[in-house]
């Protein structure tokens, strides 16, 4: 008997022809994760991934493992040799096991068989396993509607057999569904924003902006850092760092007051398309929500949409501050969102700003500004950060 | 050009102070709590460090003790003395512009049911020795004050406010927060006659990680920390070896120098002063200009600008100052010394502390004034439409 890791995924394997794709993919990020963790292995068997760790390792792997976007449910189990009476042997140890740990009573034995030559079939096997236990121990009841414990007996290669599935954020392999460059500014929001993205398997940029010496140094590391938080999930991230300033001041002095978040946020998403299209980026991602704050109304995202051809992911759209919140808290970036830094777009804030803005008043304002050159100055003077987990 | 006006907030140390520092970490390296000779060595440099700190504050070598820094001298001495007397009496007194490592520990045993009044400034940064003595009860154990306030610079007239306090109360212990004033002002404990006194290394060109405290012969603190009762039992734990003996080089040379020394940066404010009432418009200085304030520290408001804007503005072209004090500055929200002198609100965002130390040159003055007038423009021109 060897003890493994097992890990399930769900979605990727439904994925036809690309399965292989989104499997050694998987197995790459798994891998990376795992390095530094000891001696480990890591092989497929049947649509699942087994990872062979040393023991001290095991609890920090299966919390780096919850944050590999593709898999779905980890579990610890035993692997051993086909064969009925080994299966009886460790089926009755482990839940002895579980017992020990928190005293249940009643179980059930779930089998699946990858491999159906193997003999007897899933209900038999399960029923014999079941009646093995309870002759063989005291204390224990079969209750197949509502169990204390599962025993899960995986028929592949090998037998696999586990009790527990730790739950992880499901998704897809990052890597396997594109780039996407993501608006990060120092809020709550963005850092989340990335996060549901990458969940989906695009593999992540930001571009972050700022207006030193207006807003302070340590409003850059602060980005840094959620940047950082962000690199457990989704991989080694670039980070593109953009002095608005100048732009910013262009703006103060030639349009109206009222205009200027709206106009600004053009530029910032006119600068993030420059850069997307230099680094083959095939989307953009924000933070934005609906009603959120005045440039995030209808109005405002269709005037802000319009100043760019790429996509733009918006994934938290239709959430409230408080489901943002609960994820930012989960993923665990919340606590570096909230330090008091200001970024760039407090320091120009109109007093009134502009909620319904349209578009042809919003182009014309600009025609007071050189926008090619504008953008141009600020991608020539921004800074390049690579930000490892 | 670099020039550094924050040296309230910490200054560089000199030349011989980081060579003793180096010694002591590469040759000297022995605990002075060993027996044997190397920790015997040690021992004795520490006494001698002991006995230029006393001889320049005019006290005895019995009297001072090492802790990590200020806020542990004011911690070590303001709990120390609230915990000794607490049966006497349950009554402190402060002022709303203490450094936070005292108005911390009020509010910490505020919480806790003891009573505490904090006393009201003028707009210099000054007390009402009158309602000093109407706040002065039976049970009060502790009035703790400082000697020159961090942000304004403002010096309270210590002597008067002990013998207001002696005359109204004399078992009311008094504890000066003398970090700021320390290497700054003339001190001569004999004659100020308080009980306890704290003061840091880090702020006269010592090593960070070391402070001292001055505790008067027959008071007795009960300590806050517990250990090999190194210090006398007043701070267990091992020595800060280097620490100590740069701290005491740093001293051992301002006992030459520390007049002249005070002296050349009084005038070098002034010139930087003139500057800028000179040149820059909207402009309201908050610190005193003469005797009352001391020499290192301006405090100046610029009308219409943010303090923290203009801070980076300035540290884009290499002059380094403070909104408000290096440690609240990490909290949110104003400076409550600045709001304590009544400052309006745009008054207290619009305000830089500059500090000044013997390192700065006339010719670093012109370059920082030149540079601050040139950002408060630019920054002018931005905001204000």
């Amino acid at each position: 008997m060897d003890k493994v890791i097992s890990v399930s995924f769900g979605e990727v394997a439904l994925k036809g022809q690309n399965r292989y794709f989104f499997e050694n993919k998987l197995v790459r990020n798994i891998k990376n994760i795992a390095r530094g963790m000891g001696e480990t292995k890591v092989y497929k068997e049947q649509s699942k991934i087994y990872i062979e760790a040393e023991e001290e390792y095991k609890e920090e792997l299966i919390k780096r493992l919850r944050r590999i976007f593709g898999i779905v449910n980890i579990s610890p189990s035993y692997r051993i040799e086909k064969d009925i009476d080994e299966i009886k042997k460790h089926s009755l140890k482990l839940l002895e096991e579980v017992r020990s740990k928190r005293g249940i009573k009643t179980f059930k034995v779930d089998v699946n068989r990858a491999d159906k030559r193997f003999q007897p079939n899933s209900v038999e096997l399960a029923k014999e396993v079941g009646a093995y236990i309870l002759s063989n121990s005291e204390g224990f009841t079969v209750d197949v509607h509502n169990p204390e414990a599962y025993i899960y007996i995986d028929i592949r290669t090998n037998c696999y057999i586990y009790t527990e599935k730790i739950k992880a954020f499901g998704g897809l392999p990052v890597g396997t569904n594109g780039k996407g460059l993501l608006l990060l500014s120092g809020g709550i929001d963005s850092p989340v924003a990335g996060f549901m993205i990458a969940k989906r398997g695009v593999e992540i940029s930001a571009v972050h902006y700022h207006s030193y010496p207006f807003t302070s140094e340590r409003a850059e590391e602060k980005v840094k850092a959620l940047a950082e938080i962000l690199t457990n999930y989704c991989g080694k991230i670039k980070l593109f760092s953009v002095n608005l300033l100048n732009i910013q001041k262009e703006i103060n002095e030639k349009c109206p007051e009222d205009e200027m978040t709206i106009i600004s946020r053009r530029f910032m998403m006119k600068i993030a398309e420059k850069i997307a299209m230099k680094e083959e980026i095939d989307a953009l991602i924000t933070g934005e929500s609906l009603g959120q704050v005045a440039s995030q109304t209808i109005k405002g995202i269709n005037v802000t949409n319009s100043s760019v051809k790429l996509p733009v992911l918006r994934p938290l759209i239709g959430m409230d501050k408080v489901e943002i919140t609960e994820i930012s808290k989960e993923i665990g970036t919340f606590e570096t969102s909230i330090l008091p830094f200001e970024d760039c777009c407090t320091v120009f804030l109109p007093k009134h700003p502009v909620t319904r803005p349209k578009l042809e008043d919003i182009e014309e304002s600009e025609k007071a500004l050189d926008n090619e050159k504008l953008v141009e100055d600020a991608i020539d003077k921004m800074e390049v950060y690579e930000i490892r987990p | 050009m670099k020039v550094y006006l924050d040296n309230s907030s910490t200054t560089r140390p000199r030349d011989e102070v980081i060579d003793e520092v180096c010694h002591m970490l590469k040759v000297q390296y022995g605990n002075p709590s060993s027996l044997h000779r190397m920790g015997l060595e040690v021992e004795k440099r520490i006494e001698s460090s002991r006995k230029t700190i006393a001889d320049f504050l005019k006290c005895d070598k019995d009297e001072i003790f090492f802790t990590s820094g200020g806020t542990e001298s004011n911690n070590i001495a303001v709990q120390g003395i609230i915990n000794k007397n607490i049966r006497r009496g349950n009554h402190i007194i402060t002022t709303k512009f203490e450094h936070s490592s005292v108005l911390s520990i009020a509010k910490h045993y505020e919480s806790k049911g003891l009573k505490v009044t904090y006393l009201d400034l003028d707009e210099y940064g000054m007390i009402n020795l009158e309602q000093l003595e109407d706040s002065i009860n039976e049970g009060t154990i502790l009035v703790a004050i400082m000697m020159v306030n961090n942000e304004i610079g403002s010096i309270l007239p210590i002597n008067d406010i002990n013998e207001v306090i002696k005359s109204k109360n004399k078992n009311t212990k008094i504890h000066v927060d003398g970090i700021q004033a320390f290497s700054k002002l003339d001190i001569d404990l004999r004659k100020l006659n308080i009980d306890t006194f704290s003061f840091s290394s880090h702020k006269v060109h010592g090593p960070k990680g070391v402070g001292g405290l001055y505790v008067k012969k027959d008071v007795i603190l009960e300590p806050i920390i517990y250990g090999g009762n190194q210090e006398r039992g007043i701070r267990s734990g091992t020595e800060n070896v280097p620490g100590i003996i740069g701290f005491g080089k740093a001293v051992d040379i301002l006992k030459e120098k520390y007049k002249k020394e005070a002296e050349d940066i009084k005038r070098v404010k002034d010139y930087f002063v003139k500057k800028i009432i000179d040149n820059i418009e909207d402009v309201k200085v908050n610190s005193l200009l003469d005797d009352r304030c001391a020499p290192h520290i301006l405090n100046v408001s610029f009308i219409g600008v943010r303090g923290e804007v203009l801070l980076h503005y300035l540290e884009d072209n290499g002059v380094y100052v403070s909104t408000a004090s290096a440690c609240s500055s990490h909290g949110k929200g104003k400076s409550h010394v600045l709001k304590s002198i009544g400052l309006k609100d745009e008054e207290i965002e619009g305000a830089i502390r500059f500090s000044f130390s013997h390192y700065n040159t006339l010719e670093e003055i012109d370059y920082a004034a030149q540079t601050l007038e040139q950002s408060v423009k630019d920054i002018r021109r931005i905001t204000m439409r």
